[in-house]
């Protein structure tokens, strides 16, 4: 489809291209959009096959419940897309949240500011050590990530619950029957497509996720541009675990966020967006955060135990990326 | 500096044996800078605390150490060819339940079934990444998934922990010693012996050193790339289970919570231990120190009464972030 060659020899036969083109087009259309084929089939398939599921009720525990990982794999997909990855979002998020009850005598706002800022300050530091003193990302998020975690606890100790009107209204309120969760989900994945496809930011993005030394010869602020997709990163994380505290008005440092880094790298990859970076996928990351959540809400409805919840999850990860993988392997060759 | 006359040909190399002796001092900290932070902080350990050189607490640091350096031992191979093993953290536990659960009817199937069990999940991990050339991080995530799924099955949803009969002579295999010496630690040096014969002194090792180096080229030279790569996922998946098998033997039961994480503590120590994430370098003593840092580091924070056992994620992460930034910094200077 991009390829150079389907369009540039515009003098071959017509016949030759029709023949040629035509079916490596259509299994091209399925690998990139198969999440989407999925995620409206198993839709199809509940609305047939479960009781009760078409309800508001449903629905909108399905989208709070998905919320939080949405926002997370967001800013996953953008360091993804800069051939990078950052296991540190769980960390980020629970530290946050322990920081909500500490600081509540700022208000509702400053304790959620104060949240957001640390959030900041870990993509900083994750940013400068892959960036600027060369660290792969791999090993650097992951000693944030431990370190992370023990400071949430330093700070947070064992679980505190949180009262604070605002922040309780944050995580169950709603407005027009949306949940706020879900509004600020949906608000973030509009900014992060924005900053994507529109701005300059998300150009130089991708170019350094295709090749960082092409894209350093151009001239493009690699350091720049990688500091700040870590600290987006970190910056979603820290309001994905404000708002998941909010909801379950408490903070948990050891619990908040465990597993949200596989479960965001999950919705990313299975969406589209290749681990080797230089693309970034963010319709196909929520359908992929989706997909997930109704799979394993699926299988909840028709009382299949969590174990095997995770056999099949397991599977389809594999088999969705295989199917994937073919479109790279065309594009290689 | 060359001012004399004569027209030596040993300082027009002077500036090339700078940077050599350079690169070998980046090479050092590379390779040694885990043994050198390790033996000062056992140092300082052992005379701030009379209770740390103490025979006991130096055995029980090395048994603990001992089931950890069985999933880096593994994760050492692995990261050597340029790959990335997440599922041994689960790989491990479900080894523990499936030996605790097989205790119960004979030794021999105690130490067959997690090993024949978990040995099949690093060939299924192993084919899909060397044959369907799927990336490892994503493949050994479905791997964490799956295994940790297989395990919830075992366990009743983890309700059900199995345990070891008390007259079971599976016991003695984490329990036993040897002049004084626990059985795990034994066991612990001779894979590590292993370890690196194998590395250094067979082609499946050198094999695995040049893919990692670069696989393409590896190929070209008609190296056993595939074949290779399966061995690595399976030997690793292998000693998971192992680290199972001993640890169901020294707490005599399957702990289904065990190994969350684990996989991440592995990859702290072979990063600590010098290897490198890209593969093609390293050692598997290195490995080794590494483990034996982190738990040492656990061990001093125990010790200090007053701190929190939160501590030990923190001082352990920032020690392994000094360690990769400081690598990084000297092979930069090394390289302009």
């Amino acid at each position: 489809m991009s390829d150079g060659t389907a369009t540039a020899p515009s003098a071959t036969t017509a016949e030759d291209a029709t023949t040629r083109t035509r079916p490596r087009f259509d299994q091209d259309w399925v690998r990139r959009n198969g999440v989407f084929v999925a995620l409206g089939l198993l839709l199809l398939a509940n609305v047939l096959l479960t009781d009760n599921f078409v309800s508001t009720g449903t629905l909108r525990l399905q989208l709070v419940q998905v919320a939080p990982v949405v926002i997370v794999a967001l800013g996953m997909a953008l360091v993804i897309g800069t051939e990078g990855i950052d296991l540190s979002v769980g960390a980020v998020m629970a530290l946050a949240a322990a920081l909500i009850p500490l600081y509540v005598g700022y208000g509702s706002v400053g304790a959620i500011v104060i949240g957001l800022v640390a959030g900041v300050v870990v993509g900083l530091i994750a940013g400068v050590l892959v960036a600027v003193v060369g660290v792969q990302p791999i090993v650097a998020t992951l000693g944030l990530m431990v370190v992370g975690r023990g400071v949430a606890n330093l700070f947070g100790g064992e679980i505190k619950s949180i009262r604070e009107p605002g922040i309780v209204e944050l995580g169950t309120g709603s407005v027009l029957g949306i949940p706020y969760v879900v509004l600020i989900a949906a608000a973030a994945s509009i900014v992060v497509w924005l900053l994507v496809r529109r701005s300059t930011y998300g150009r130089q993005l991708v170019a350094i996720g295709g090749n960082k030394l092409a894209a350093q010869l151009a001239g493009l602020p690699v350091r720049r541009v990688l500091v700040t997709t870590y600290v987006v990163s970190g910056l979603l994380a820290a309001m994905a675990g404000i708002l998941l505290a909010a909801r379950s008005q408490a903070s948990d440092p050891t619990k908040l966020g465990q597993l949200m880094e596989l479960s965001a790298i999950t919705a990313v990859v299975i969406g589209g967006t290749p681990l080797s970076g230089g693309q970034v996928r963010i319709l196909g990351t929520i359908a992929g955060a989706l997909l997930m959540q109704l799979i394993t809400a699926t299988l909840i409805f028709h009382n299949i135990p969590d174990s095997t919840a995770q056999i099949v999850q397991a599977v389809i990860v594999i088999a969705a990326v295989y199917v994937q993988l073919g479109r790279g392997k065309a594009r290689r060759t | 500096m060359s001012t004399s006359t004569v027209v030596d040909p040993a300082t027009s190399n002077a500036p090339e044996a700078a940077a050599a002796s350079r690169a070998r001092f980046a090479s050092l900290v590379q390779r040694q800078g885990a043994l050198a932070i390790f033996v000062v902080v056992v140092a300082v350990a052992s005379v701030s605390f009379d209770t740390f050189a103490s025979r006991g607490n130096l055995t029980g640091i090395a048994v603990q150490a001992s089931f950890l350096a069985m999933l880096a031992l593994g994760m050492t191979f692995v990261i050597m060819t340029g790959g990335i093993d997440l599922s041994v953290g689960s790989v491990f536990a479900l080894g523990g339940v499936l030996a605790a659960w097989g205790s119960q009817h004979g030794t021999l199937v105690a130490f067959v079934l997690p090993l024949a069990v978990c040995g099949a999940i690093g060939l299924t991990q192993g084919l899909i990444i060397a044959r369907g050339g799927l990336p490892p991080f994503i493949v050994t995530l479905a791997g964490l998934l799956f295994a940790r799924g297989l395990l919830l099955l075992l366990s009743d949803e983890g309700a059900t922990t199995y345990k070891v009969p008390r007259g079971s002579a599976f016991r003695k295999l984490a329990q036993g010693e040897l002049f004084g010496i626990p059985y795990p630690v034994l066991l612990v040096v001779l894979f590590f012996a292993i370890g690196a014969l194998v590395l250094h002194r067979t082609s499946y090792g050198a094999s695995v050193l040049a893919i990692g180096g670069q696989e393409d080229a590896a190929d070209l030279m008609g190296l056993p790339v595939q074949r290779t790569k399966v061995l690595t996922y399976v030997a690793s998946s292998l000693l998971a289970g192992f680290g199972g098998i001993m640890i169901a033997s020294y707490t005599s039961s399957g702990v289904t919570i065990l190994g969350v994480g684990t996989e991440l503590e592995a990859i702290a120590a072979v990063v600590l231990g010098g290897t490198l994430l890209t593969g093609g370098a390293g050692t598997v003593l290195g490995t080794l120190i590494g483990v034996l840092l982190l738990q040492v580091i656990k061990n001093v924070i125990n010790q200090i009464g007053s701190l929190d056992s939160d501590w030990q994620s923190v001082v352990s992460g920032t020690i392994l972030l000094l360690v990769v930034t400081l690598q990084r910094w000297l092979t930069r200077v090394d390289r302009t």
